[in-house]
């Protein structure tokens, strides 16, 4: 049973990373296969940064999802627009245009407040959810692009830290269905994105105890990004010292010029960058015990739907 | 500015602090660290690295480890692992946010009860780890604190990981709009006339506040905040004045900031949008390290050339290995295994030449950084290993210190160069 196909048939993935490891890429290449493979996606972008939909070669969105490529709808989480939606919807309240001058205010409490911006961002995921589990809305997976390694934790637990806080009123009333939904491993997961390099893999180690520790949020796998190919086998490494000795290599000169230090060159430091961070992938796998997924580095110039299209193929790969 | 070609040396001995940043990942702490370690040992003085949150190797091989706030002496024996004789002392510092919120609060609290209400508030981590980036805050106040005290020639400052890199900036500035702002008043209103539970009155501008708010949050709960609120805004006058102090040593002539990015999209458009808004707000951008750069030689036509021969030809140019070897037992006497090994040659050196194709396109982008820009550009090459230790600073400290260096239009010549 790979815990992996398993992965695409939850109805909630959460990808957090630290930053600068391709979260966000990994995150849109999930959706992507899923959307492949038949499923309705709606993608969620947490932080401000509006750059999932580029992925799709998509004019960004707001909080209103919006089709950004067939099967897949994403939206910009916005914790006002979420407010709003959840007094009307829920409170009952009407709230017409803007908060107004109350949006600063309230604000200002929210981000003071333990959790109170959280509860809106993983409230409003939670409450699509739930619509789609009762037949109300039609996504067969959401996917988020949640909080980079440092603050997945506060964002996630969210609804326990309110329970615990607040003691009366309605928002605790409204927190328990939130951590039923997100403790059932046959519904959600978080997935950590990382890069075989130092800082990157120590996060993840460190990301996957505290979420053990303190998260009642199930772990699903642990994708390792931009994994160096292995150039050559242990034989052929052999090979590939003799022809940098001065005979083999004044040969290659004569053959095929001047630029053929360069490429032994290239070779030398592609195996030894390979190398250095053989060592942290060796380390992810003995002190994280959770189902590795590994892409390749790729070797592209762009970006945008093409690289979205590549990681959703390496993905579907490690996948089946 | 100076005669001399700009270069990172003569920015280091110009200047007492040394604020870098960038986007996480880019390598941030290391180029700081390198900095640090190279102008005690090559300047000479007192020089402080304060790092926020290194690597555990980066911090072992500093002794950071066990001493947290405290500055420490970097032992000498990490020079003698060097066979440097350093002229100057570097001494290591690591942030510890939560102490340092504590200290500022025990420091600018009207007395000791109202500073222990405040550390005991069950709102108040919550407010410290996340309010006004209170660590982006609290970065630059010690940074104030240790600058004050007059101990280092200079402070190399490395910054906390952002969301967004100009936020720090800011963190002075709105750390004290919010104890003077009229929002914490205006918040705390009902409970200062009111008093205790129940007894709230209100004004008609924050009745429809308070009405949604009790909804949302239940009204012992926003109690809860607003006397939190009130305790906290008894530090408002000390607070408010060290914030100024603090803006104000970012702006002095004597700080300087400097931009660390890869050449790689997305830290690169946030390092240009950072050297933009300090360019806006009247910081002083005095280098841009374009680190992690794949080597120049990976995009020569001899390379290309190269590469492109010796894929198409791998398997004559085996045989030719081989005879020429002449060992019938030699590491070359396998031509199938040459011709894999030479053609795997070929595919990689094309693999990589397509990334350093993609970093030249980038840095040509970076040419179009409007003037003044940065006084040094300086680029570190992708080492082809780890860094998280004294002997990898020491080549990175090597080639910041190597040349004066520009690259921007206009900025005078220099070693490193964009290409036009």
């Amino acid at each position: 049973m790979g815990p992996a196909p398993a992965l695409l048939d939850r109805r909630l993935l959460f990808f957090t990373g630290k930053g600068g490891v391709g979260k966000s890429t990994v995150t849109a290449a999930t959706a992507l296969l899923a959307a492949e493979h038949g499923k309705r996606v709606l993608l969620v972008e947490v932080d401000a940064k509006n750059n999932l939909t580029a992925l799709f070669e998509h004019a960004p969105v707001g909080f209103e999802p919006r089709q950004v490529h067939p099967g897949i709808y994403a939206m910009q989480m916005d914790t006002e627009a979420s407010l709003r939606e959840y007094l009307k919807v829920q409170a009952k309240v009407p709230v017409f245009g803007r908060i107004g001058p109350m949006a600063r205010a309230f604000d200002f409490v929210a981000t003071a407040a333990p959790g109170v911006k959280e509860i809106l961002t993983v409230g409003k995921v939670c409450w699509e959810l739930r619509e789609s589990l009762a037949g109300r809305a039609d996504w067969d997976l959401i996917v988020v692009d949640a909080a980079a390694t440092g603050h997945v934790i506060s964002q996630l637990d969210a609804p326990g830290a309110i329970q615990e806080l607040v003691q009366v009123g309605p928002i605790r009333n409204q927190t328990g269905w939130m951590v039923d939904l997100l403790s059932d491993p046959s519904l959600t997961a978080l997935n950590v994105v990382t890069s075989p390099e130092e800082m990157p893999v120590n996060e993840t180690i460190e990301l996957v105890a505290t979420a053990r520790q303190e998260l009642d949020v199930p772990l699903g796998v642990v994708i390792v990004n931009r994994v160096l190919p292995e150039l050559f086998t242990h034989a052929d490494e052999v090979v590939f010292d003799a022809l940098r000795e001065p005979g083999p290599e004044e040969i290659l000169h004569e053959r095929a010029g001047p630029g053929a230090t360069a490429v032994l060159d290239a070779a030398r430091l592609a195996v030894s960058m390979r190398r250095s961070r053989s060592v942290h992938l060796a380390r992810l796998r003995e002190e994280v015990d959770l189902p590795l997924l590994l892409l390749p580095y790729l070797f592209v110039r762009d970006h945008g739907l093409r690289v979205t299209r590549m990681v959703a193929e390496a993905l579907g790969q490690e996948l089946l | 500015m100076t005669d001399a070609a700009p270069s990172l040396a003569a920015l280091l001995s110009a200047r007492e602090v040394v604020v870098y940043c960038g986007s996480g990942g880019v390598g941030k702490t290391s180029v700081a660290a390198a900095s640090a370690l190279t102008a005690a040992a090559r300047l000479g003085g007192k020089v402080l690295v304060l790092t926020i949150d290194p690597a555990r190797r980066l911090a072992d091989a500093l002794g950071l480890e066990a001493f947290g706030n405290v500055a420490r002496r970097v032992p000498l024996d990490v020079y003698a692992e060097l066979g440097v004789e350093p002229r100057g002392e570097l001494w290591a510092a690591m942030l510890d946010t939560k102490r340092s919120w504590d200290e500022l609060v025990l420091r600018h609290a009207p007395d000791e009860a109202t500073a222990y209400r405040i550390l005991d508030n069950r709102m108040y981590h919550n407010v410290t780890s996340r309010f006004v980036q209170s660590h982006d805050y609290i970065a630059m106040e010690r940074l104030y604190e240790i600058h004050a005290s007059g101990e280092y020639d200079l402070i190399v400052i490395d910054t906390p990981p952002t969301r967004n890199a100009i936020d720090f900036l800011e963190a002075p500035a709105r750390m004290a709009e919010f104890f003077g702002g009229r929002l914490l008043r205006w918040i705390t209103m009902p409970y200062r006339i009111g008093g205790g539970r129940g007894g709230r009155m209100f004004n008609a501008a924050s009745r429809p506040f308070y009405q949604m708010a009790d909804r949302v949050l239940g009204s012992q709960f926003l109690q809860d905040i607003a006397e939190f609120f009130l305790n906290f805004q008894s530090m408002y006058g000390g607070f408010v004045e060290r914030a100024q102090s603090v803006e104000q040593l970012l702006h002095d002539r004597r700080t300087t900031f400097a931009v660390v990015t890869t050449l790689e999209g997305a830290p690169l458009r946030e390092a240009e949008t950072f050297c933009r808004e300090l360019a806006t707000r009247g910081f002083d951008l005095g280098a841009l390290v374009l680190n992690k750069v794949l080597p120049d030689y990976l995009l020569s036509p001899d390379g290309d050339q190269a590469a492109d021969v010796i894929g198409r030809d791998h398997d004559t140019l085996a045989s030719e290995l081989a005879k020429a070897d002449g060992e019938p037992d030699g590491a070359l006497s396998d031509t199938k295994s040459t011709a894999r090994v030479l053609r795997t040659l070929a595919d990689s050196f094309h693999n990589y030449e397509v990334v350093a194709r993609r970093e030249a396109e980038l840095r040509t982008e970076l040419s179009r950084l409007a003037p003044p820009g940065p006084e040094v550009v300086v680029s570190v090459p992708a080492f082809d290993a780890d860094i998280a230790d004294v002997r990898g600073l020491a080549r990175i400290g090597e080639v910041l210190f190597a040349h004066g260096a520009s690259v921007v239009p206009g900025a005078g010549a220099g070693a490193d160069t964009i290409p036009p």
